[in-house]
């Protein structure tokens, strides 16, 4: 059970004279379970890599299986993908239009044909599941803060129950405790219901803590597809193509170019106070 | 420990006294449903030629506080004057606005030409500037801020930061004393930001023109001369970029966090080492590590 | 898909027609759309479609680019053509189960889509060519006379400028929205015409509440750069008439002449 992309291609504005390789050969596999994090810098095509995995955008080229069923099969029900694999935008704007939060966390799970009593089941399950306060329910969803309005579209999303969650840039915008709590949230919901969850950002150390995995991309391609500690450790060649290791890594290489017996593979600020403790004290 | 510029004590180019700004939330219907403060008696002095940066989280009054040096909102209470001009003054706010520039977050709603050069020259034609003059100042508006080859692009085929230095590009061209950045930075990817902030430095220091950026991203304020921090409408702190970023508990407690050398120093620090306070960047880091462990 | 229509749009070029005054080309469309509708026979489309083929040499848009423009309007081009194939009263010349073409049906209908093509051709050539401040500038000048008669005759002009500068923002806008709620199950595609205009209610909110953020922000960031109405304001591109404008209402004036003339003789 899980997502293959085998040889993906696609081609912006095919027959143009601007034709742009928005994906270039992507093969990947995503197994059940698995926290991602997907990181390139804008038109490096993460974007388009995700919209492709819903079936919001048809590959030029090349195959993508779901759960074994190739989705560009005649017989595929593209409607049914977009249930089992929920995309969530980056503005929240773009998706909330309801009177109140809870109609619009409704709207997903009656587009599938749901009775109005199991909708509403389910919008409230996914409301507690991102941790939205219930006073909040009954208020217009543009009343809410930049927060609270991501974490309703993430609840209108989840509300459909689906396998997958994918998130385009949900802290883009939010001030840093905002950034924190959302990935938090994120984090905590993938542990408790052992989703699949694919996080697209531009900020390296934004996912560090939390992913098992990061394919990095750049120029349509997969440039790097890895544990963080491993992927962290090209970091010169993620800074040719405009990316950044967290802070940590640059530390400690610089320490170690220094003559410190100190562990380069550290990513997240605790990793780093212990290695950089022990690599001291060996010294001295 | 603000930085004085060593002269007699005269008027900042922007000054705030008792600055409180208060609006009235209605329901629905219309009614009355409270009352917010946004700004709370805030008192602020920006010498010429200043890099000042405004931090604070999402709602604790830093784009109000903005909106009042440009007098796109006039102070409830208390007086804002930009470069000796008191803005609540009907007949200086033409005045006000050309002296003390405007860039805003959202890179798309600010730009109103069509081509490149023809937004930037959008604010000296608003100011009458005679036509010769007007591309005198469109050309080495673009220049400054490294966008002059693409002055007959489309804004819509440029990249956010492009597109934010083209705004910036738009607010110089009116030759004004200060620049005040409204979270410039917000919607852009890193690389964007990175462009923004080398071109406001460039600015500040090659222009001589004052800076006031209003962020939340710390690693940007590395280079101010003085950093702000509200919540509440109020400034909870104030001070060099050294002096904030020395206090980590307080930053976190405001919803703020700080680099993370600044953080993993102050970790260190915590678990006993002796390091200096406030530190800012990698090279810093590594070479009091080195000494440290030597 | 929505952005690919070009109507409205401007071609980033360098072109002998990109270079010639607005009041010019605004002109010259103006007259050539009058000429289309006077001509009595097919030499004077032909005419008129020798004089738009070197308009679009001159111009360097790619005739690509223009073709693909016309394909967001095809189906208004159907319909008009079905009605009048099949509306015109006449000489019977086909007649399958309850339709029936005419000959005058038939005359009707191809002089209609002659017409509407070369028109929609010919104006988007005039937007393709003009960048939309130009056009506005152009506008205010020719209408200028109307403010005898209190026209804001510059406040209409800074409204379409700014109206075509958003066009491009707001479909990129609608084609994300759109997409995050098909990403939550709805459908634009299957039912009827209720359903399907039910169905848009939760793009159209998004969009209008984004539209009135964005003329918000607008505003601000207008009244910051000290915009305050046309009064007192000057031209960083200010029109002013030259050799090759002249030429160009002179080859205007000459086109008019010969395509009537042509299109008016009787055989």
């Amino acid at each position: 059970m899980s997502i293959i992309l085998d040889h993906v291609n696609y081609i912006y504005g095919e027959d143009g004279p601007l034709a742009v390789k928005a994906l270039d050969d992507v093969c990947l596999q995503i197994p059940d379970g698995q926290f991602v994090g997907i990181i390139g810098h804008t038109g490096s095509g993460k974007s388009t890599l995700v919209q492709h995995m819903n079936g919001l955008l048809k590959a030029t080229s090349g195959h993508i299986y779901f759960n074994g069923e190739d989705i560009y099969d005649k017989d595929f029900k593209m409607k049914k993908l977009r249930s089992k694999v929920g995309l969530v935008f980056q503005y929240p704007e773009h998706q909330l239009f309801e009177i109140d939060v809870f109609s619009d966390v409704c709207f997903g799970p009656r587009n599938l044909g749901m009775d109005q009593k199991e909708a509403e089941l389910k919008a409230f399950d996914a409301l507690r599941k991102v941790g939205l306060p219930a006073e909040l329910y009954y208020q217009s969803p543009f009343e809410l803060s930049g927060g609270q309005k991501r974490r309703a579209a993430i609840a209108g999303v989840l509300a459909m129950a689906p396998e997958v969650l994918i998130l385009d840039e949900p802290t883009a915008g939010l001030d840093p405790k905002g950034r924190d709590e959302i990935l938090r949230q994120i984090k905590e919901l993938q542990s408790q219901t052992n989703m699949t969850i694919l996080l697209v950002s531009h900020s390296m150390e934004d996912v560090a803590e939390y992913v098992d995995r990061i394919i990095v991309m750049n120029k349509g391609r997969v440039m790097y597809d890895d544990v963080p500690k491993e992927v962290f450790s090209h970091y010169k060649e993620l800074e040719e193509v405009g990316l950044a290791a967290p802070q940590v890594t640059y530390i400690l290489h610089a320490l170690k170019d220094r003559g410190f017996d100190v562990d380069v593979n550290a990513t997240t600020t605790g990793e780093a106070v212990e290695t950089v403790l022990r690599g001291l004290t060996k010294k001295s | 420990m603000g930085r004085t510029k060593g002269k007699v004590e005269t008027m900042g180019i922007i000054r705030t006294k008792d600055l409180v700004y208060e609006y009235i939330r209605r329901d629905e219907e219309g009614n009355v449903e409270g009352i917010t403060t946004a700004v709370d008696r805030v008192d602020l002095d920006v010498q010429a030629g200043e890099f000042i940066a405004v931090l604070g989280h999402n709602g604790s009054g830093k784009s109000t506080l903005a909106k009042h040096i440009n007098a796109i909102l006039n102070p409830t209470e208390g007086t804002v004057w930009v470069d000796g001009m008191d803005t609540a003054q009907e007949e200086h706010i033409w005045d006000i606005r050309q002296r003390a520039g405007m860039v805003f977050q959202n890179p798309d709603n600010q730009i109103i030409g069509q081509v490149v050069e023809e937004d930037v020259g959008f604010g000296p034609e608003n100011m009458g500037v005679p036509t010769k003059e007007i591309w005198e100042r469109v050309e080495e508006s673009l220049k400054a801020v490294g966008m002059y080859e693409y002055r007959k692009h489309s804004p819509n085929k440029l990249s956010g930061g492009q597109k934010q230095r083209v705004s910036i590009a738009g607010v110089l061209a009116m030759h004004p004393k200060c620049i005040v950045l409204d979270e410039p930075t917000a919607m852009l990817d890193p690389k964007g930001r990175k462009e923004v902030i080398r071109a406001v430095r460039a600015l500040n220091q090659v222009e001589g023109i004052t800076v006031v950026l209003i962020t939340h991203y710390m690693e940007e304020i590395i280079h101010a001369d003085r950093v702000f921090v509200m919540d509440g409408g109020r400034i909870a702190m104030e001070g060099t970029p050294r002096d904030i970023f020395s206090q980590v508990e307080r930053l976190k407690q405001l919803r703020l966090d700080v680099p993370q050398v600044t953080l993993l120093a102050y970790e260190l620090g915590k678990r006993g080492l002796r390091l200096p306070k406030g530190i800012l960047t990698v090279e810093e880091l590594a070479d009091a590590l080195a000494e440290c462990g030597a | 898909m929505l952005r690919d229509i070009t109507l409205g749009q401007y071609y980033q070029t360098e072109s002998v027609i990109h270079r010639l005054d607005p009041r010019v080309k605004l002109g010259g469309t103006l007259l050539y759309i009058i000429s289309l509708f006077l001509f009595g026979n097919f030499l004077g489309y032909g005419v008129a479609a020798v004089f738009l083929a070197v308009v679009i040499g001159l111009s360097h848009v790619p005739l690509g680019f223009i073709v693909r423009g016309m394909k967001a309007i095809v189906f208004l081009l159907l319909i008009t053509v079905t009605f009048n194939l099949f509306l015109t009263p006449g000489r019977e010349l086909v007649s399958v189960w309850k339709l029936t073409i005419t000959a005058e049906g038939l005359r009707t209908a191809v002089t209609m889509a002659v017409r509407l093509t070369m028109l929609i051709i010919g104006s988007s050539l005039m937007t393709l060519t003009t960048t939309p401040n130009n056009l506005t500038d152009g506008m205010e000048s020719m209408m200028k006379p109307l403010k005898v008669f209190r026209v804001p005759v510059h406040e209409v002009a800074m409204i379409m400028s700014i109206a075509l500068r958003f066009i491009p923002i707001l479909l990129e806008e609608t084609d994300k929205i759109m997409k995050a709620q098909t990403a939550r199950g709805a459908d634009f595609e299957t039912g009827n015409i209720v359903k399907r205009a039910k169905a848009l209610v939760p793009v159209l909110v998004p969009l209008f509440i984004s539209a009135f953020r964005r003329a918000n922000d607008l505003a601000m960031a207008m009244e910051a750069r000290c915009y305050r109405g046309g009064e007192g304001r000057t031209k960083m591109k200010p029109l002013v008439y030259r050799r090759r404008d002249r030429l160009g209402y002179l080859c205007i004036f000459a086109y008019l002449v010969t395509s009537i003339a042509v299109g008016r003789l009787r055989f």
